[in-house]
C-alpha cells in the first residue's frame, strides 16, 4: 500500500471502513510524513501527536466496537491557529498569544471532535490572519509545498501548505478576505469560504466580525464537502449563525454541469491577469461548456470599490476586536511605570508590524470626524457592492473568476510593500463584502509547475450547487491528487 | 446681582435583576467570591461572541413603555471603546444612535415633569479593588479586578435637562427607584450600585435659554448624596460666575468625606469612544404584536396607583397615598386589607402607622407572613364594629405581630371586647363620679378639662374596654343630673 498520509479523506474513510487500515496507522504515517517534510515547509505552530495518536486509539476502538461516528471518525485533521482548541495552545501567529490556552473548545473544533477527528497540531498564519503569505507569522513564514522559495499565501497557508504536502489530509481555514482560497489557489488544493452565517464563528479568534467564515481546506471537493457538512450549523452561541443553513452539499457531488450558466464578469479579466492565470481560466472556462455548460458576460461595475471598501471595514473592526489584547488577563504582559505606559509596551511587543498597520488604520477610520467620511462610507460601497453581485447572480447560476492575479509570489517580493500584498487578494475579497460562497479548486499549472486557481461564487446558502459545479470541474480537469515534488526537495 | 437658574439633567445606570448576564449565562447574584460568576463570554477571551439575553431586552422595553417612550421597531447595538482594565474586552457593548426608546416623560410628585431622552441597554463593567493605601489609585501599590460585574445588564435612562433643583433630583432618582421596583426589573439598590447615577449641572442667568457649559458630577452614591453634590456644585458655579468665570466643561468626582466636588478629567481629555455598530450581533426588530405582548404585562405604576388611592372609594390624603405607594408591597397590603371589607381610611391608619414603623425591626415579608392582610382587615372590622377600641386595638396588634394569632382570638382569651353595653358602664361611671367631688366643682365652674378627667378614670377602671362614646355620654349625663 502507498504512504496513507497521501489518502484523500473519503479514500481514507472506505480503506478505515473495510478494516484496511487503522486510525492509529494512518495517524503514524502522518506524523512521519510530518518528520521528513515539516521542517522545510513549517506549515505548524505546535504539533500533538500525543493527543493525536490517543484520539486514534479512541477512534479504532469505536470502530471496533461497532460505534463508528462517520466520514471523519479516525482522519488526521489540522486547524488553523486562531482557532481555541481546549487545552493546546492558540496563538494567531503573534507574540501577544503566545502562551495562551483556551479553557474552551471553538465550536467548529468541538463539532470536528465529537465526529471522531484526530488532531495533529495547529496550523500557521499570518499574524490574527492578516496577510496574504504567512510572511505575517512572528513565528517564521510557511514554504510553498510546490517551490520552497515561494509563499503558500495567506492567511490560512499553514492550512493550505499542509494539504498540499499530506502533512494532514484535510485542514479548517479562515477567510475574511480570501484567507482560505487565495492559500487554496496558490498550494494548488480545494478551498470554500461558505456563506456567511453557515458556519459557527465561536472559538475562531475575531479579526473581522463582519467577514471573517470557517472553511474547510482540502484534497478534493469531496473532501471539503466532508468537512463542512461536520462543520456547518446554526449556534446558540453565535447569533450571526444562521438558523437554516441550505441544503446538503454531498448529495451534489456528481450531479454534472447540464444546463448551468456562468457568469463572466467582464472587469475580472482586464488588463494586469497574468497570462498563465487568464490560459487555465479560459481551459475552465472551455471544459465547463464542453461539459453542457453555458456562459454569459455580467457586469460587476463596482468591482474597483473592492479592496478599498475592505480596507476600511477590516481594519475598523479590527482595531476594535484586537483591542483586548491588553496585558493584563492574558498572553503577554510587559512591565510599564502605570498601567497605560503597561498597555503601550505590551501591544507595541507583542503585535507585528502588519497588525499595528490595520489597527491604526482601523483606530483612525473609527474617530469622531473620520467615521461618516471613512467607515460609513465603506458600509454604504459595501451595500452597493452586494448589489452588484445580487443582480449577476441574477444572471446566472454562479460568476466564474481566476482564483488569484499570479500564481505563488517569492518570499519577501512583496513584504514590503503592502498594497502589492493587498492587490492579491482582489478576486476574492469582494466574495466576503457580499458574504457569499466561494470555492478555490486547482485550474491548472504554470509553465514553472505552479498551482493555478479557479474561483466559483454563487449565491448565498447555494453551496450545494457550488458543490455540484466544482465536483464536475475537478473530474474534467483531473487535477485531483497532484503532489508536489517534495522528495529530495530541500530547504 | 443677577439671579442664576440651575439646569440639571441625569443619566442614571440600573442593574436589571434578570438571572443571567446579558450576553451570557453567568449569574448575576452580587456579593460572591470575586471571580466566580465569570466565563470566557464575560471575561471576553479572544474568539467568544455575545448573545443577547431576551429577558433584558423586554425588561428595557418595558421600562420605556412606562416611561412614556417611543419603542424603536429596530435597534441595534454598539461597541463602545475606551481602555481601563476592568473593561476585559476594551469596548462596552451600548446602544448608540438607536436605543430601544426615546422621547419619554416622567411627572414628579412635587409637580415637575422631566423629559426622558432615551432608554438604552449596555453590559457592565467589573469592579477595581487597589491594595495599598486607602482607596486612591495613585497611592496603591496594585490593583486587583474582580470580574464578576462584568456583563450584568445594564439600563441607562437619561433625563432632559429639565431638573431645576438638588432635592428634585433627588426625586426624580426616587420615582426611577419606584417604577423599576414596580416593574420588577431591579432591586434599585443605590447601596449595592444596582442604581447609580451620574448628573450634568449647569447654571444660567435667569430668562437664558441657552444652557450654559455642562459639569458631569460622577460617584454619587446614595439619594442624599446626589443632593449635596449638586447643592455643592451650585454655589461652587455661582461664586464662579458671580466673579466673572466660566465654569469649565468637565467631569468632576464628588467626595462623601467632604461633601465637595473635585475636577477629574477636562473636556480636552474627553474619550473618543469610536463607536461603530457591534457586528457580533445582527439588528433586532420589535413587532407591534410582541410590543403589545410586553405592554399587557406591565403593572399598574406609582403614579396611577397614586391617584387611585386619592379617589373614590380610597379617597386618601395625599400624604396617606403617597406613603402606601412607595412600595408596591405595602400598596399592595393595603389594596388587599380593603378588599376584605376594612374601611379604607382605618386601614390607611393602621397600616402607614402602627405597621410600617415596625419594618425598623424587621422585613415587610416577616410582617405580612405574621399578619396576613386577611387578619388585618379582620381586626380592624372589631374596631369599626365595636368590638374593641381603637386604643385596645393598640395592644392586640403587637401581640398579633409577636404570636400570629388572629385578633379575634386575642381579644377572647384576654377578654379585650369593649363595654358598649349602658347599663353595665353606668354603676362604674356612678361611682366614679361620686368618688371625684373636686372634678364635680370644676366641671361646675366650667371646667371642660374635668370631664377628660372623669373619661380618662372609667377607661383606667375598665382597663380600656368601656366605649369611649358611650362613656363620655354618661359621665356627661351624670354630671348634668348632679
Amino acid at each position: 500500500m502507498p504512504d496513507p498520509s497521501g489518502l484523500s479523506i473519503h479514500e481514507a474513510a472506505s480503506l478505515l471502513g473495510g478494516g484496511k487500515i487503522s486510525s492509529e496507522e494512518l495517524t503514524r504515517s502522518v506524523f512521519s510524513r510530518i518528520k521528513k517534510h515539516e521542517p522545510k515547509i513549517h506549515a505548524y505552530l505546535a504539533l500533538t501527536e500525543a493527543g493525536a495518536l490517543a484520539q486514534a486509539r479512541e477512534s479504532d476502538q469505536r470502530r471496533a466496537s461497532g460505534k463508528t461516528r462517520g466520514p471523519l471518525d479516525g482522519i488526521p485533521l489540522g486547524i488553523k491557529d486562531n482557532m481555541c482548541t481546549l487545552g493546546t495552545e492558540t496563538t494567531c501567529a503573534s507574540k501577544i498569544l503566545k502562551g495562551w490556552i483556551p479553557p474552551y473548545d471553538a465550536t467548529v473544533v468541538r463539532k470536528l471532535r465529537e465526529a471522531g477527528a484526530v488532531f495533529t497540531g495547529k496550523l500557521n498564519l499570518d499574524e490574527f490572519a492578516m496577510g496574504s503569505s504567512t510572511e505575517n507569522s512572528a513565528f517564521g513564514v510557511t514554504h510553498n509545498p510546490w517551490d520552497l522559495s515561494r509563499v503558500p499565501g495567506g492567511s490560512s497557508g499553514g492550512s493550505a501548505a499542509a494539504v498540499s504536502a499530506d502533512l494532514c489530509l484535510g485542514a479548517l481555514g479562515s477567510d475574511t478576505g480570501g484567507s482560505i482560497r487565495q492559500p487554496a489557489a496558490l498550494c494548488g488544493v480545494v478551498g470554500l469560504k461558505p456563506t456567511y452565517g453557515r458556519v459557527s464563528r465561536y472559538g475562531l479568534v475575531a479579526f473581522a466580525s463582519s467577514l471573517d467564515q470557517i472553511g474547510p481546506l482540502a484534497k478534493d471537493v469531496e473532501d471539503a464537502a466532508i468537512i463542512l457538512e461536520a462543520i456547518e450549523g446554526f449556534d446558540e452561541k453565535d447569533s450571526t449563525s444562521v438558523k437554516q443553513p441550505g441544503n446538503p452539499v454531498r448529495p451534489a457531488l456528481g450531479r454534472g454541469v447540464k444546463g448551468m450558466k456562468f457568469g463572466v464578469a467582464k472587469e475580472w479579466l482586464a488588463e494586469g491577469l497574468d497570462p498563465e492565470v487568464r490560459a487555465s481560466f479560459d481551459t475552465a472556462r472551455q471544459t465547463l461548456e464542453k461539459l453542457g455548460a453555458s456562459f454569459v458576460e455580467v457586469s460587476m461595475p463596482r468591482q474597483e470599490f473592492g479592496l478599498p471598501v475592505y480596507y476600511l471595514i477590516a481594519p475598523a473592526e479590527a482595531s476594535s476586536n484586537l483591542a483586548r489584547y491588553d496585558g493584563v488577563r492574558y498572553g503577554l504582559r510587559e512591565t510599564g511605570a502605570n498601567i497605560i505606559e503597561m498597555y503601550k509596551k505590551t501591544r507595541n511587543a507583542g503585535f507585528g508590524p502588519e497588525v499595528k498597520r490595520r489597527i491604526i488604520l482601523g483606530t483612525f477610520v473609527l474617530s469622531a470626524g473620520y467615521y461618516d467620511a471613512y467607515y460609513l462610507s465603506a458600509l454604504k460601497a459595501r451595500t452597493i457592492l452586494r448589489k452588484d453581485y445580487e443582480t449577476a447572480l441574477a444572471q446566472c447560476d454562479f460568476l466564474l473568476s481566476p482564483a488569484t492575479p499570479t500564481p505563488a509570489f517569492k518570499i519577501g517580493e512583496k513584504s514590503g510593500d503592502p498594497l502589492q500584498m493587498y492587490l492579491s487578494d482582489i478576486y476574492t475579497v469582494s466574495v466576503n463584502l457580499a458574504g457569499l460562497p466561494g470555492m478555490v479548486l486547482p485550474g491548472g499549472f504554470s509553465k514553472g509547475g505552479l498551482p493555478i486557481g479557479i474561483q466559483l461564487i454563487g449565491p448565498a446558502f447555494r453551496e450545494d450547487v457550488l458543490f455540484q459545479a466544482a465536483s464536475a470541474l475537478e473530474k474534467e480537469l483531473g487535477l485531483a491528487g497532484k503532489k508536489p515534488p517534495l522528495e529530495g526537495a530541500g530547504a | 446681582m443677577p439671579d442664576f437658574e440651575t439646569v440639571i439633567g441625569l443619566e442614571v445606570h440600573v442593574e436589571l435583576a434578570t438571572a443571567s448576564k446579558l450576553f451570557c449565562g453567568c449569574p448575576t447574584k452580587f456579593g460572591a467570591p470575586p471571580n466566580t460568576h465569570v466565563c470566557p463570554v464575560c471575561l471576553g477571551l479572544p474568539g467568544v461572541l455575545p448573545v443577547l439575553n431576551r429577558q433584558a431586552l423586554e425588561w428595557s422595553v418595558m421600562t420605556g413603555i412606562a416611561l412614556g417612550c417611543a419603542i424603536s421597531p429596530r435597534f441595534k447595538f454598539d461597541r463602545k471603546h475606551y481602555y481601563y482594565p476592568d473593561l476585559p474586552k476594551n469596548f462596552q457593548i451600548s446602544q448608540y444612535d438607536i436605543p430601544f426608546a426615546l422621547n419619554g416623560h416622567l411627572d414628579l410628585p412635587s409637580g415637575r415633569k422631566v423629559g426622558i431622552t432615551r432608554v438604552h441597554l449596555e453590559e457592565d463593567a467589573g469592579k477595581l479593588i487597589h491594595e495599598g493605601a486607602a482607596g486612591q489609585i495613585g497611592g496603591g501599590t496594585a490593583a486587583l479586578v474582580d470580574y464578576n460585574r462584568t456583563g450584568i445588564p445594564l439600563m441607562e435612562i437619561v433625563s432632559e435637562p429639565d431638573i431645576r433643583q438638588p432635592a428634585e433630583a433627588a426625586e426624580y432618582l426616587k420615582e426611577i427607584q419606584k417604577i423599576v421596583r414596580y416593574l420588577r426589573v431591579s432591586d434599585g439598590n443605590m447601596d449595592e450600585g444596582s442604581l447609580r447615577c451620574d448628573a450634568n449641572i449647569s447654571l444660567r442667568v435667569m430668562g437664558e435659554t441657552k444652557l450654559g457649559a455642562k459639569v458631569e458630577i460622577k460617584n454619587m452614591n446614595s439619594f442624599r448624596g446626589v443632593e449635596r453634590a449638586l447643592e455643592h456644585e451650585v454655589i461652587r458655579q455661582r461664586e464662579l460666575l458671580l466673579a466673572g468665570k466660566v465654569p469649565a466643561m468637565e467631569t468632576r468626582l464628588f467626595d462623601e468625606e467632604s461633601g465637595e466636588t473635585r475636577s477629574m478629567r477636562g473636556k480636552e481629555q474627553a474619550h473618543d469612544y469610536r463607536y461603530f455598530p457591534e457586528p457580533d450581533l445582527t439588528p433586532f426588530t420589535m413587532s407591534p404584536e410582541r410590543l403589545e405582548e410586553i405592554r399587557k404585562r406591565i403593572p399598574e405604576l406609582p403614579a396611577e396607583r397614586l391617584k387611585k388611592f386619592q379617589d373614590a372609594p380610597f379617597s386618601l390624603s395625599e400624604y396617606d397615598a403617597q406613603v402606601l405607594t412607595a412600595d408596591q408591597k405595602v400598596g399592595d397590603y393595603f389594596e388587599k386589607v380593603v378588599a376584605n371589607k376594612a374601611s379604607p381610611k382605618l386601614a390607611s391608619n393602621w397600616i402607614t402607622t402602627e405597621f410600617l414603623a415596625l419594618l425598623k425591626d424587621s422585613t415587610l415579608d416577616a410582617l405580612v407572613a405574621k399578619v396576613s392582610p386577611e387578619e388585618m382587615a379582620k381586626m380592624i372590622i372589631l374596631i369599626e364594629n365595636g368590638t374593641i377600641s381603637g386604643k385596645i386595638a393598640k395592644t392586640v396588634f403587637p401581640e398579633m405581630v409577636k404570636t400570629g394569632k388572629t385578633a379575634e382570638a386575642i381579644v377572647k382569651e384576654q377578654g379585650l371586647t369593649q363595654i358598649a353595653d349602658e347599663g353595665s358602664l353606668r354603676t362604674e361611671v356612678e361611682k366614679i363620679v361620686a368618688a371625684n367631688p373636686k372634678s364635680i366643682a370644676d366641671y361646675k365652674a366650667g371646667k371642660q378639662q374635668a370631664l377628660g378627667f372623669l373619661i380618662g378614670q372609667v377607661m383606667k377602671a375598665t382597663q380600656g374596654k368601656a366605649n369611649p362614646g358611650i362613656a363620655n355620654k354618661l359621665v356627661k349625663e351624670i354630671l348634668e343630673k348632679l
